[in-house]
């Protein structure tokens, strides 16, 4: 049995149709499964801003806009865009402290980390990794490793955060190390340092707009 | 900026080395390291494309995909198989003899997932385009690296006495594996120059 | 179903658990089989997105078989898979967040799984639907089986559970490598050289068998 040859018309039409339901039902797909993902991804964004400022309640998004800073009122499903700090507050409506994302090169690949800071005492008060990608056993205790984690506790940013050897930290700028994975622990460090080095100077003036706020 | 840039070279070549940690590419790696000369031909041939590729993706992921993101894999698709074309007819035009020489890899590469995979991977890291560019550079001589290495071992292989049940695609994977282990002693380097 | 067509479907579903398995005979789709199954789990979410696409796009090109011209045929396979993974990508990513987390673009990856296309163009392009679907599930059963046993290997050997659960006991220092990417080579490597073995075993056995069975034909003085 011999095969008619296809005109190109044939071909086109048969090309176009494929694209064309393929779109229609990837649309669909969008439209039923988009808010769902957003949704996931801010909870992820605001659960993650909580547990990094213990004692907040209430977290707010806030962005600079033209060097002011601003509140984000945008729908609480929806992730605030990159670049956003986030406010949590106490019970009583005070300003705990800030949230703020940062990244950067870890031993294998990108770290991503939020931290929570007191712009009141000028303390880091917590810190969660929220994507690593660091050796299995050793360099992805910095995810969950509990002395580590409470070297964040409260952790002084002034001259700059420094990491020591596991066991030496004196001063309340110092951070101990995890035994077998200095690299990684240096690497969470000087992400932090980076980003404080751009944001101190800015959130000043955050803070004190995001107090104004307060009671709100 | 300039730190950084070095540092994703890096990571792209050695620290996170497509074939051997992100096992992406293993068609060819298994498929025509039997010869160093293929190998080495058909790793020139993926730079090539992989560069073009990521630039691509990047204008995609900035002036198209923001207004119709489930769009985004068919659409990278298709600039790879074009690419491939492209890349064909422009090395048919100006250099016959090296069409004749990578004839038959060029469009293997269409299926080639590590081209997927660096289209995909750049734009989830939000690399702009010089850093997009820089991290295909580094994926595909990271890629290279990995074919030559594996070409020279599978051929030294191929004369020494083996065990027979390990012989064949066994030896081939203990191999990779090995080489994987070596790749992960890079972990680390140029860890400092970011500062 | 008429009988043959029911015995011929049940060998087509046959073959690829074991005899024709993707990974361990034909080593095709090799990139999650060792990019995802540092973990038992992730292994299992890879091999129902894969198994979904892959019977997918099967039943989809076998209907459509006598509609598409040959000529444009593989872009149209391309295409069907390429829009059943972005459906299974944002499925994934509203109903299970955390899995989609940790698999990142290895979903999207499916695509270029040369197992997808490869049973397209071997025997969805070629057959009815009801067969193109056993065949399908019969690769993705055998393929969600290679995955399932490399994971399981892994996640044993470099961390002492399996699904999360503590099998080997807390002395056993976790064999770390394994769920490192070398790990993936390694496990699939020991696999195969252990179906070699077990291969070989079964082959020395039958030829001792016949040998035997030889052995008292002779000795009982042949055929009447």
């Amino acid at each position: 049995m011999r095969e008619r040859e296809p005109g190109p018309w044939r071909l086109i039409l048969t090309l176009g149709g494929a694209g064309w339901l393929a779109g229609a039902l990837l649309v669909g797909v969008y439209l039923a499964t988009d808010p769902s993902i957003q949704r996931n991804r801010a909870r992820a964004l605001f659960a993650a801003a909580q547990r990094v400022l213990p004692g907040a309640e209430r977290i707010e998004a806030w962005l600079f806009k033209e060097g002011e800073p601003v509140r984000y009122e945008g729908p609480r499903d929806v992730p605030p865009p990159p670049g956003a700090l986030f406010a949590g507050y106490g019970p009583d409506g005070t300003l705990v402290g800030v949230a703020i994302p940062a990244e950067g090169p870890g031993f294998q690949d990108t770290i991503r980390l939020v931290y929570g800071f007191d712009p009141q005492r000028r303390l880091v008060i917590g810190l969660e990794v929220l994507e690593s990608r660091e050796t299995p056993g050793l360099g992805d205790k910095i995810a969950y490793d509990p002395d580590f984690l409470a070297n964040f506790g409260a952790l002084e940013v002034e001259p700059e955060v420094v990491a020591v050897r596991r066991g030496e930290k004196r001063r309340p700028h110092e951070v101990d190390c995890i035994t077998g994975a200095t690299i990684s622990s240096e690497a969470v460090v000087a992400i932090l340092n980076r980003s404080l080095e751009a944001w101190l100077p800015r959130l000043e003036r955050a803070a004190e707009r995001m107090r104004e706020r307060t009671g709100a | 900026m300039r730190g950084e840039l070095i540092w994703i070279f890096a990571s792209a070549c050695l620290i996170n080395n497509f074939t051997l940690t992100y096992f992406l590419g293993l068609c060819p790696f298994f498929g025509v390291t039997g010869r160093l000369a293929t190998a080495l031909r058909l790793g020139l041939a993926n730079i090539f494309v992989m560069t073009i590729t990521a630039g691509a993706a990047w204008l995609l992921e900035r002036f198209v995909l923001p207004w119709v993101p489930y769009l985004r894999l068919i659409s990278f698709i298709l600039v790879i198989a074009s690419t491939v074309q492209f890349v064909e007819m422009l090395i048919r035009k100006t250099s016959p003899a090296l069409f004749r020489a990578l004839g038959i890899y060029l469009p293997l590469i269409t299926t080639n997932c590590a081209i997927l995979g660096l289209a995909l991977f750049a734009t989830n890291r939000g690399y702009g385009l010089l850093a997009s560019v820089i991290y295909a550079l580094g994926a595909g001589v990271g890629l290279l690296l990995a074919l030559v290495l594996m070409a020279s071992l599978r051929e030294e292989a191929a004369l020494a006495p083996v065990p027979r049940l390990v012989r064949g695609t066994a030896l081939s994977f203990f191999v990779a594996g090995i080489l994987s282990l070596a790749f992960m002693g890079f972990a680390g380097l140029f860890h400092g120059v970011v500062e | 179903m008429s009988g043959p067509v029911r015995e011929s479907a049940w060998r087509e579903f046959a073959k690829g658990w074991w005899r024709e398995n993707p990974v361990f005979i034909a080593v095709l789709g090799l990139c999650p089989a060792l990019a995802v199954t540092a973990s038992l789990r992730n292994a299992l979410v890879m091999s129902g997105a894969t198994a979904f696409v892959l019977i997918g796009a099967s039943l989809v090109v076998s209907a459509l078989r006598h509609v598409v011209p040959r000529q444009v045929r593989i872009s149209v396979y391309i295409v069907v898979i390429a829009t059943l993974v972005t459906a299974v990508d944002f499925a994934l990513a509203a109903w299970m967040p955390v899995a989609h987390r940790e698999l990142g673009a290895f979903i999207a990856l499916i695509v270029v799984n040369c197992l997808i296309l490869g049973r397209q163009e071997a025997f969805a392009s070629k057959n009815r639907p009801v067969l193109a679907l056993a065949d399908a599930a019969g690769m993705a059963g055998g393929f969600a089986l290679s995955l399932c046993m490399i994971g399981a290997v892994r996640e044993l050997l470099g961390n002492g559970r399996v699904l999360g659960l503590r099998v080997l006991p807390a002395a056993y220092e976790p064999w770390a490598v394994m769920i490192l990417p070398p790990g993936g080579f390694f496990a699939l490597g020991l696999l195969l050289t252990v179906f070699a073995w077990l291969r070989e075993r079964a082959e020395q056995r039958r030829r001792a068998e016949q040998a035997r069975v030889a052995a008292a034909a002779r000795s009982g003085g042949g055929a009447p």
